[in-house]
């Protein structure tokens, strides 16, 4: 069960209660303005209370919450959307979707991790966990775009690639490490934004990037925090604990310098105002395509080894 | 005494691993170790190849002198981690057990003849798991190797990326990626050697890039750990998953040598590539030539 929907249970109850004296005031209750009032008070004053300052694994589960936008939410708002599938060799993976784009008149290529927005959905689509032939996907539509000049956008929300019997026979380490090598030589511009969770090096691979972007409440781990407090402690309850530890919230990984932007969401998470989380996501990658605009494509790829170069120096001593 | 038999090691200190005996832990056989030394650290009953320390690695592929490069690199704390224990200790006490600064070794040497630049993990070391240090040397590999116009060769054996050192140990994967694409570009071979173990952040980035990709015998190598994997599944998995010898059959890798002919047959690769390296310079003196001659 995820922890903000349990915690959303009484504000949606105060929700319901407000919307129905609305609708009956006037015609059976008089004036009941002042009683919506205190409701309405009372409805932000918990709001503040439950989602003013989130832990990191509140985040966590804000970043699972099952209405939270998805990579489709946000193509669905593109002015055009041609979806191209498969990898040319296997199969076509639900998992991600890519293809043709266009936003604030910038045409590019879009690739983003899928998971379901209901059980039916998320079981044909793996939960967003990505096989092989969905990073094969990844590598041929990056490469696609570097080639034809247009800029790749990548929207990464995974718990992590597929640990699958399948995935393994399939070479997922392979897959990985070739979406990693096509978009570090991309010759165009690259923004990824991390729209829910992204999970260890399953998201790495839809996230080497120019610019990353990251919505506030996101999420970017290098182990998923159940994951590491059973490696940790041997005990997967101690989840909380260990996502205090990872640093892993937008405001962590700005401060490392490994996401660059961190895009703002309403006060209660990006699925309580889901179309102005998606107009504001575009917004900010349409801008940052227009940053990057001005390089050619040598300037661009040194900025981008330059950039990737730098990672962790300072968290080794010593040396030049 | 060569250099290599030295680093890291202070003067006088006994090797960590000096213990007179050592039990397979494939089929149980105590063994001498001086005998398993002499047979490459290879059980003389059953063949299972134990894991090797950086240091006797180095010894048993280099023909003589190896020159350590970025060994002033060393960890700190970026996250300020403590888990049982702070991140800090955990390098201490790892750093005295296998007396090593870090979990790869980095430098350049001559392998049958050929330079080489070489990088051997070590999984003694926080079990191989790449954060900065490693990143940072290994990148600094990758790139001397394309200033030198020299083959690269990297043994690995990891349990992934860092967890300690957080998202800083993930984009190392993209460090080393970025420095593999440009050794790649320059026609400098990179030759990956997988030894037991190598999975998740490793064998997913710099690993599976290499243009050679060798598995030593018996070696677990896959992305998920088989942990994860029966968790996820709920069942057991057969003992061949994710051996060198399953990966083989599936076309993952070139090829499966056993540690007693893995010298020889690196060899057999430099020597194809210093041919290839020749015949390009050759061709490319001729074009000149031929364009000379024609004005
Ligand atoms: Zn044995």
């Amino acid at each position: 069960m995820n922890l903000i929907v349990e915690r959303e249970k009484g504000l949606l109850e105060l929700e319901r209660r407000i919307n129905d004296l609305r609708s009956a005031n006037v015609a059976q209750l008089g004036d009941m303005s002042s009683e919506i009032a205190a409701l309405e008070k009372k409805y932000e004053q918990i709001l503040h209370e439950v989602f003013g300052a989130m832990s990191p694994w509140e985040k966590v589960q804000m970043a699972r919450h099952p209405n939270r936008p998805t990579a489709l939410d946000y193509f669905s708002a593109f002015e055009r959307f041609d979806e191209l599938h498969g990898d040319r060799h296997f199969r076509d993976d639900p998992a991600i979707a890519g293809g043709f784009a266009r936003v604030g008149g910038i045409d590019f290529i879009a690739i983003g991790q899928q998971r379901g927005r209901d059980t039916k959905e998320n079981i044909r689509r793996n939960f967003g966990m990505v096989t092989p032939e969905g990073y094969r996907k990844v590598k041929r539509l990056a490469n696609l775009a570097s080639r034809m000049g247009l800029p790749i956008v990548t929207l990464v929300d995974t718990k992590g690639a597929d640990p699958g019997i399948a995935s393994e026979e399939h070479a997922q380490s392979e897959a990985i490490a070739q979406c990693l090598y096509e978009f570090t030589i991309a010759r165009v511009p690259i923004v990824a934004t991390i729209i829910g969770e992204g999970g260890s090096g399953g998201a790495l691979a839809l996230a080497i990037a120019d610019r990353v972007l990251m919505l506030e409440h996101s999420v970017y781990s290098v182990a998923s925090p159940e994951g590491a407090a059973a490696i940790l402690w041997s005990d997967a309850s101690k989840a909380d604990e260990a996502a205090a530890r990872l640093k892993l919230t937008a405001q962590d990984l700005h401060r490392f310098g490994i996401v660059d932007t961190i895009i703002k969401e309403p006060l209660g998470g990006a699925h309580r105002d889901p179309a102005g989380v998606v107009a504001r996501v575009l917004e900010t990658i349409v801008a940052a395509i227009g940053e990057l605009d001005g390089f050619d494509e040598q300037a661009l790829r040194d900025a981008r080894y330059a950039k990737y170069r730098r990672m962790g120096a300072d968290a080794s001593q010593g040396g030049r | 005494m060569p250099d290599w038999l030295s680093f890291g090691r202070n003067k006088g200190e006994a090797a960590p691993d000096a213990a007179l005996w050592n039990k397979c832990p494939k089929c149980g056989e105590v063994l001498y170790r001086r005998d398993l030394a002499a047979n490459l650290f290879v059980c003389t009953k059953c063949e299972h190849h134990f894991r090797m320390t950086a240091r006797d690695r180095i010894a048993m592929i280099v023909d003589g002198d190896f020159e350590e490069i970025a060994a002033d690199v060393l960890p700190s704390d970026p996250l300020g981690w403590v888990d049982k224990k702070p991140y800090p200790a955990k390098l201490a006490a790892d750093a005295e057990k296998a007396v090593l600064s870090e979990a790869v070794v980095c430098g350049y040497t001559r392998i049958g003849g050929f330079d080489v630049a070489l990088g051997v993990m070590d999984f003694h070391f926080r079990g191989g798991t790449m954060g900065s240090v490693v990143g940072e040397r290994l990148t600094r590999l990758f790139e001397g190797a394309r200033e030198r116009r020299m083959p690269c060769i990297v043994f690995t054996a990891s349990g992934g990326a860092r967890m300690e050192e957080g998202m800083l140990a993930l984009m190392q994967m993209a460090k080393t990626t970025a420095a593999v694409t440009r050794l790649l570009d320059e026609r400098n071979l990179f030759v990956a050697v997988l030894t037991d173990p190598t999975t998740g952040g490793v064998s997913a980035s710099f690993a599976f890039e290499a243009d050679v990709i060798v598995a030593e015998s018996r070696a677990m190598i896959g992305f998920a750990g088989r942990r994860v994997i029966e968790q996820t599944i709920r069942q057991k998995l057969p003992d061949q998953f994710q051996t060198a010898e399953f990966l083989l059959e599936k076309g993952h890798i070139d090829m499966v040598v056993d540690r007693h002919d893995l010298k020889a047959t690196l060899v057999r690769i430099l020597q194809c590539a210093s041919s290839g390296a020749a015949r390009r310079r050759r061709s490319s003196t001729s074009a000149h030539a031929g364009a000379g001659s024609a004005s």
